[in-house]
């Protein structure tokens, strides 16, 4: 246990900030962070969470003004520094990882460079030395080849290698704590695990403190030893981790925690018969990248899958990035060319030169796409979105087809939003729109892409439940496509596991929870965290015991 | 209501402008072609406001009667350039492949060319006139409007909305012009308004060169190349035309910058 008097490396007392038009950030927070310890931020967003974690740093985006409290780093008040002193605190005592591993790096620089340059920046070493302290750092990150990776650029490392990257540049300087805004978030979720557990090790290993800011309460149960609770700028709960989360006070807090995806054990069966759609064989192939004079060899993304739909059915394709999910579901829709292979809708090929049957097809299949915020034109009115695929409706009168659009408001749950353009909208409403649109026309099949991995925890269950609804309601077979064992267990029928534009495994949502064959399909419920432990049960005794030896000195947040 | 500075100044300029243009078609202090040599080059006065050139021309009756010139030449040149770079630029970046590496390469040997030398030739083919001009103009800035458009299409046509518009069922033509077009319209009407003072200052450049609007016949291009040889002696004779010119274009511009955000849904209304 640390002593009560002792200067806590990272004080925020009573912090408030304001936007531009003195619109409230944060309403007077208070928690201090001890040296090693890991305190999570947890918010949905627009809570303030990564407001807090930027004023550690006065990295403050323009408008945004503190109006109180204070921000206190060893004892010293941030914002007393000066601009010199702000630069060596930094990088040396604070370091940060950002949310977006694919910005956040310079495009036009070596990754050696870019490590170099920070390191080289603060302390006044050699070339060699610092050479050598960063292969030393890519090889803990476990970056294969450090020595090769220095030398290449950001755009040859996926999403993961590079907030691995990103992370061995802060940890370079052995910063007294780390500021990890939603580090993962951007990431597949095995590449999350993966990070997560270097990031805690290196950490750990080397003492650093973390903030880490977050939506994801299973990082928060697996990772930190304090957590505070955020709701739109004011601090709701705050404690030791397993104490919040296990025992929660506050209502809010209370339902963070309900949103956590649960098996759904009561779906309808499944009527046999033929199936809606079909794929026989279906191969995507990428050409290879352009080289001088030729070009590299294509890629094949997804490799001779097979795979039927009855009518009704929910099946989910999961798979890690790269595992051809996202292409196989683009090319049943017919957004992608397939170059082997055929799909048959309702018994049909569609791949003869029959353009009645395409069309017929086309109206009958819809798509729910993963950002809802470039899936919008952001030039129509949400009516007029919703109502855009009854143009091809030609038997509907215009009576009918503005009933059907506010039926469909309806629905969703965005009455009175018939006016607004998607820019007013929050993540959560645009992806109802997408939905509204996807089901106004009464499809067969809907595929959906993604389409809760762009949101909130609490808005995710939402979408989710919404999806699960009208499911039920109409009846549409539906391809949910996913990273994210956990968000589909709510939902699906049927799972099937991808990995490399292949078909790894499939069965019932049992078969694949209870006893998943395939190794990668262990490593990935291992990743969505529902394998080995879920915030509904206790924990093991002996997962507990390790929880608590890694915690070391819990302190108790203010 | 809050009244935008920008735009009320915009719009009373454009305003001011266009009346002007319109009122010279009936009624000028003077005859803007009739000669005065007892009259030269006077300075202004309270009988001419503006002066007299060096003929005795009252300098405000020509700058009002080249106002409606100058305008018609611009608005028709940057209609025509605007029209046909969309349509080019549209096409190249919608559907992309052989038809847009075909479009593209010409397009970028017209671009190679500087605009005024691209003019000067067409003029010495269609003709020295107001129409001549309004061609040669067009044709010369055509290649940036098809490169902007097209740009701005290459980043519209990954967007999702484009794909669910296909999803919908809607044809390639309806999505480029329903989802396309009016989201690549914001730069295109700045382009235009600046396109605007570029015709203004090119036709002068022409005039000045002997192959704009042809003599008597004023334009502000042509009172401010003839006032050249007088801005020690008598520098109204430049000043008059070249305020008229700026004080347009920063009317257009400001305007043009108000309406663009005004059809923006995204621009907090005002």
């Amino acid at each position: 246990m640390l002593a009560e008097n002792a200067v806590p490396l990272l004080r925020v007392d009573a912090l408030r900030l304001h936007g531009p038009r003195g619109a409230p950030i944060l309403n007077g927070i208070s928690f201090d962070v001890a040296a090693g310890e890991v305190l999570a931020l947890v918010g949905e967003s627009g809570s303030g969470k990564t407001m807090a974690a930027r004023a550690v740093l006065r990295l403050l985006p323009p408008g945004v003004q503190r109006a109180g409290g204070q921000v206190l780093v060893e004892g010293r008040d941030v914002a007393t520094l000066s601009d010199p002193e702000m630069r060596a605190l930094r990088g040396c005592t604070v370091g940060m990882v950002f949310q977006e591993p694919m910005v956040s790096l310079n495009p036009a620089m070596t990754i050696g460079a870019q490590l170099l340059e920070g390191l080289r920046l603060h302390e006044k070493i050699g070339v060699d030395k610092a050479r050598e302290r960063a292969i030393e750092m890519l090889r803990r990150v476990q970056i294969a080849d450090p020595a090769a990776c220095l030398a290449s650029y950001p755009h040859q490392f996926s999403g993961g290698m590079r907030q691995r990257i990103m992370l061995a540049s802060v940890m370079l300087l052995k910063p007294k704590l780390l500021i990890a805004d939603e580090p993962t978030t951007a990431l597949d979720s095995l590449s999350q695990r993966e990070v997560m557990e270097i990031m805690a090790d290196l950490t750990r290993t080397m003492g650093t403190a973390v903030l880490l800011v977050t939506h994801d309460l299973h990082l928060v149960e697996r990772y930190a030893n304090s957590v505070v609770v955020l709701k739109r700028g004011d601090l709701i709960e705050a404690g030791p981790a397993r104490q919040v989360l296990r025992a929660p006070r506050d209502a809010y807090t209370k339902s963070l925690i309900a949103a956590l995806p649960q098996r759904d054990d009561h779906r309808p069966a499944i009527p046999q018969g033929a199936p809606l759609i079909e794929a026989r064989n279906v191969s995507v192939a990428y050409p290879g990248a352009a080289r001088m004079f030729a070009r590299t060899a294509a890629k094949l993304a997804v490799d001779a899958v097979s795979l039927a739909i009855m009518p009704g059915e929910v099946v989910a394709v999961v798979g890690g990035s790269g595992s051809g999910k996202t292409s196989f579901g683009r090319a049943l829709i017919g957004l992608l060319p397939i170059s082997a292979g055929e799909v048959a809708f309702r018994g049909q090929s569609l791949q003869g030169t029959d353009r009645k049957q395409r069309r017929a097809f086309r109206l009958d299949c819809q798509m729910v796409f993963q950002d809802p915020y470039s899936s919008l034109d952001p030039r129509q009115r949400v009516s007029d979105i919703i109502a855009e695929p009854l143009r091809h409706a030609k038997e509907m009168t215009k009576q009918e087809r503005s009933t059907r659009v506010e039926e469909m408001l309806r629905e969703v749950g965005l009455e009175g939003f018939a006016d607004r353009y998607p820019h007013a909208l929050s993540g959560g409403q645009r992806q109802r729109v997408a939905i509204a649109r996807a089901l106004v026309r009464r499809p067969a099949l809907v595929i959906a892409d993604e389409p809760v991995s762009a949101l909130d925890m609490t808005i995710q269950k939402q979408v989710l439940e919404l999806l699960r609804r009208l499911q039920a309601q109409h009846g549409f077979a539906c391809l949910f496509i996913s990273h994210n064992l956990a968000a589909v267990s709510a939902i699906a029928d049927r799972i099937v596991v991808m990995s490399r534009g292949r078909i790894v495994e499939q069965g019932s949502v049992n078969e694949i929870f209870d006893s998943p064959k395939h190794e990668y399909t262990r490593a990935l419920l291992e990743a969505a965290y529902v394998g080995s432990s879920s915030l509904a049960s206790p924990l093991p005794a002996d997962q507990g015991a390790q929880e608590a030896e890694r915690s070391g000195a819990l302190l108790g947040v203010r | 209501m809050r009244f935008r500075s920008n735009a009320v100044v915009g719009g009373l300029l454009v305003g001011a402008l266009f009346s002007v243009a319109l009122v010279s078609l009936f009624w000028t202090p003077y005859d803007p072609l009739a000669l005065n040599l007892r009259f030269r080059l006077n300075a202004p006065s309270a009988i001419h406001w503006l002066g007299t050139d060096e003929f005795g021309r009252d300098v405000l009756s020509r700058a009002m009667a080249g106002a409606g010139t100058s305008l018609l030449v611009a608005a028709l040149t940057v209609a025509l350039a605007v029209t046909c770079g969309t349509l080019l630029g549209l096409v190249a970046g919608f559907f992309r492949g052989a038809t847009d590496r075909v479009l593209m390469v010409c397009n970028d040997a017209l671009l190679a060319f500087p605009g005024i030398l691209l003019a000067l030739g067409v003029m010495v083919i269609v003709g020295a006139n107001k129409f001549g001009i309004v061609v040669a103009l067009g044709i010369a800035y055509t290649p940036s409007a098809v490169r902007l458009v097209r740009s701005a299409v290459l980043s519209l046509r990954e967007k999702e909305y484009i794909e669910a518009s296909r999803v919908i069922g809607n044809s390639e033509l309806y999505t480029l012009l329903r989802h396309v077009l009016p989201n690549c319209s914001a730069p295109l009407l700045v382009l235009a308004t600046s396109m605007f003072g570029w015709v203004i200052l090119a036709e002068s450049a022409l005039s000045f060169l002997g192959l704009g609007v042809p003599p008597p016949a004023p334009t502000w291009g042509n009172m401010l190349s003839a006032g050249r040889p007088y801005i020690e002696s008598a520098a109204w004779l430049g000043i008059a035309p070249g305020l008229c010119i700026s004080l347009s274009l920063l009317g257009i511009n400001l305007l043009g910058d108000a309406v663009s955000d005004w059809f923006d849904p995204r621009m907090e209304r005002l």
